[in-house]
């Protein structure tokens, strides 16, 4: 096999062209500025599970979430982007250190609406292959009770991590939310409905990111946050968005802990300044592509996969 | 002795698994979005052939198991070892144990070449061919008339081996068997 030849046929490239043209009609019918932001940043986006590339004395961004934000910040309305973002190791056949990504946001909305509107996308991108797409709702809690039989918000840390060693087959030494992560990408995704776009919400409140928390119904804390799942693969993450500065600048601190990475100072000042009230999601569009060609790697749809680059 | 990290993971490499040399079948790298990397490798035992799963956070690493595949000729047993002739021209004779040679004592013959596996030098299991020519010791004879019905008896082998085979198999015929599943395929 010669490694110079392109890993995606010329028509996965055609198809990724019209997936682009439909996004960029979907947003323009609605007002939605396009926007770039700097893929090379002074700061990283703070995140203890994804390990940015560093590029001389600039770091590649992991997402464009915080200089999206500052736009919203600076009042410029409603915001959407396609670009590149870049993880350290995450290869395989769904994943790829460099991918694309669509990334919006909606001020004044609500996650709840904001879900709403990525059913409605999503439908639509995806209408090529699935002319209907229906869609189920699950909080994380239901997921976990329906799918692996646990009851996380009251189960102890014990059996969360008993559960987690049987499927891991090993003592990965884990906290609970490492195990949580075991069980979820092990026992639950792969057992999700087929051929819907499942919605799962209600995070614990530890795994809340940047999203807001909350308590639900039952007088839970939980976080507003949300992903999307389509045929036992993650296609998107979203938030009710952290506003207050103060939070936000406690959790950089915590998830920087123990690393040599600086938080991104004008992030914080411009929460302080005023972020308002507003819901983003960042969609990967490599995978939606995927669903959409009916590929089995993620290298099919891709130009040149990370091994070819 | 060279590790491999999580990120060179790949199949085909052999690695020592909590002291079990092992050979990664299949890799899968899961990561719920804002979660913990991890590794789920699919893998095979060199001693037991099992075939397991394990997952490995994202960073761990596995020390590198020295695994070696050789053809080798089968010659003879003494009953205690079983000898191999290796057909690289050098002919080096390995001795496999009853332990190493597990189910493939079933389908032995000598003169055929199998594939010897060595782990540290020393011989750890051995892999018969896909398909190999045996006799037929021992079967019921045929009984008229039922050739038609396809059916079949059961037929022990020179090797000790029982094979369903054909209703119009007699003893002293020579078979061609698939090793992988124990079926009869055809008089050879």
């Amino acid at each position: 096999m010669s490694t110079w030849l392109p890993s995606a046929p010329r028509s996965a490239l055609v198809a990724r062209q019209q997936l682009y043209r439909h996004i960029r009609e979907y947003f323009h019918a609605r007002s939605v500025l396009e926007v770039e932001t700097p893929l090379l940043s002074q700061a990283p986006v703070a995140d203890p599970n994804i390990i940015p590339i560093q590029a001389g004395q600039r770091w590649l961004h992991t997402s464009p979430e915080y200089a999206m934000k500052r736009l919203l910040c600076a009042g410029y309305g409603d915001i959407y982007q396609i670009c590149k973002v870049f993880r350290e190791g995450e290869a395989g056949k769904r994943h790829n250190p460099e991918f694309t990504m669509l990334e919006w946001y909606r001020v004044g909305w609500t996650h709840r609406q904001l879900m709403d509107e990525v059913a409605e996308l999503l439908q639509l991108l995806l209408a090529a292959r699935f002319s209907e797409l229906p869609c189920l709702h699950l909080t994380y809690a239901q997921a976990l009770q329906q799918y692996a039989q646990l009851d996380v918000h009251h189960c102890s840390d014990d059996a969360i991590a008993q559960r987690g060693q049987q499927l891991a087959n090993a003592d990965l030494e884990l906290d609970r939310d490492g195990w949580l992560d075991v069980i979820m990408s092990h026992q639950v995704e792969p057992a999700l409905p087929h051929n819907a776009l499942v919605f799962i919400d209600q995070f614990p409140a530890s795994q809340a990111a940047l999203a807001k928390l909350a308590n639900n119904e039952q007088g839970v804390l939980i976080a507003q946050r949300f992903e999307v799942f389509f045929n036992g693969m993650e296609l998107a993450n979203g938030y009710q968005e952290l506003t207050n500065a103060e939070q936000q600048l406690q959790r950089f601190q915590h998830e920087l802990q123990g690393t040599e990475r600086p938080h991104d100072a004008h992030l914080i000042a411009a929460l302080e300044h005023g972020l308002p009230d507003c819901a983003g999601v960042a969609l990967g569009l490599d995978r939606v592509l995927l669903h959409l060609l009916d590929a089995q790697n993620i290298a099919q749809v891709l130009s040149f996969d990370w091994q070819r680059a | 002795m060279a590790n491999y990290s999580s990120n060179e993971f790949k199949p085909g490499l052999r690695v020592l698994v909590d002291n079990e040399p092992c050979i990664m079948i299949d890799i899968e790298f899961v990561k719920p979005g804002k979660g913990q990397a991890f590794s789920r490798v699919k893998l095979r035992s060199i001693r037991t052939q099992r075939v397991w799963e394990r997952t490995f956070k994202s960073g761990e690493s596995l020390e590198s198991a020295d695994i070696v595949d050789r053809d080798m000729e089968y010659l003879y047993s003494d009953d205690e070892f079983w000898y191999f002739m290796a057909t690289d021209g050098s002919f080096e004779q390995l001795g496999a144990s009853r332990e190493a040679l597990g189910d493939t004592i079933k389908w032995l013959k000598e003169q055929v070449v199998y594939i010897v596996t060595l782990y540290n030098d020393a011989v750890v299991s051995v892999s018969a061919p896909n398909f190999v020519e045996l006799e037929v010791l021992e079967t019921d004879p045929g009984l008229k008339g039922d050739t038609a019905q396809g059916g079949t008896k059961p037929a022990t082998l020179t090797t000790g081996a029982v094979v369903r085979v054909p209703l119009f198999i007699i003893e002293g015929e020579k078979l061609k068997i698939d090793t992988r599943s124990g079926e009869y395929i055809s008089r050879a």
